[in-house]
């Protein structure tokens, strides 16, 4: 049991480390933002649910229990927050965008209104 | 009344959870600020209880949870490789998608599935419209329909049989 544990914590911080790279390469604040939040949803996660095989369900595996699903509704509620606000804001997204219809919802211009 | 013994019996559940080996203390303490909070609040947080007996409901939750652990993994795998291949290759843009779903835990939980899904993150919900604006590292579409189907349909099926 407790050997499976420690699988699913070296999983989490795989995916925390390839998280924090991503904060790095990314082109722009909401690329970073998507690839940030999903990987350290997971990582989290995962890293939790180790905590949870190596004690069982007793007093620390509810509470482990209990953080899972605290962070996998709280996590992409910030990301989705911060990813507004970087956008009313006005933080560009970043060239190599293809389109931005929500730029065009705020301030409408005619043709590019609907399917654009 | 219903809301509120709904309300009690979440708050209970938590705390013996959080307090587990469980005192008389504890467990006296719990119950009595539990009744406080759920006597106050209960109409707040639990607007439609008649939804909490139907029994189907349950089993689509529990689906929802599996399908949504699979897509995160998904969107994990995904990311590695964007990240880890030496181009970054992005293409990305935010587009608008239309949804059905009515009931405010509803959406709230389509955006959160849309956030943890393959290459998405919703930026905007706009409730009175039925409009989420979803930021998308690989732009497959910009029409509103074809992104619609490609991003909500699968989530918003199983949604909808749970909150609607």
């Amino acid at each position: 049991m407790n050997e499976f544990g420690y699988i699913f914590i070296v999983i989490g911080l795989g995916a925390d480390f390839i998280g924090m790279l991503s904060l790095l390469r990314m082109p722009d604040v909401y690329t970073r933002m998507q690839a940030a939040v999903k990987t350290i949803t997971l990582g989290t996660c995962a890293i939790i649910l180790g905590v949870l095989f190596s004690y069982g369900i007793s007093e620390v595996g509810f509470k482990a229990l209990l953080c899972i699903a605290l962070i996998g509704l709280t996590a992409p509620v910030s990301a989705h927050a911060l990813a507004r606000g970087a956008h009313k804001s006005g933080i560009p997204l970043s060239t190599e965008s293809v389109c931005d219809h929500y730029h065009h919802s705020i301030v409408p211009s005619g043709e590019e209104k609907g399917n654009a | 009344m219903k809301s509120s013994v709904l309300l009690f019996i979440c708050c209970v559940v938590i705390w013996l959870g959080l307090n587990w080996p469980l005192t008389a203390g504890s467990l006296l303490s719990g119950v009595i600020v539990s009744i406080i909070v759920a006597a106050l609040t209960g109409d707040m947080f639990v607007t439609r209880p008649h939804i909490a007996a139907h029994v189907r409901r349950y089993f689509w939750l529990a689906y929802y949870i599996v399908l949504l652990a699979v897509e995160v993994v998904k969107a994990n795998i995904d990311i590695v490789f964007r990240v880890v291949h030496p181009d970054i290759p992005v293409n990305p843009g935010i587009v608008r998608v239309k949804t059905t779903i009515k009931s405010e835990t509803g959406l709230t939980l389509l955006a959160n599935s849309i956030t943890c899904s393959t290459g998405t993150c919703t930026v905007d919900v706009d409730a009175g419209n039925g409009e989420v604006y979803v930021h998308w590292l690989d732009v497959k579409s910009q029409n509103t329909e074809a992104a619609t189907e490609l991003i909500v349909k699968k989530f918003e099926k199983v949604l909808q049989r749970i909150f609607d």
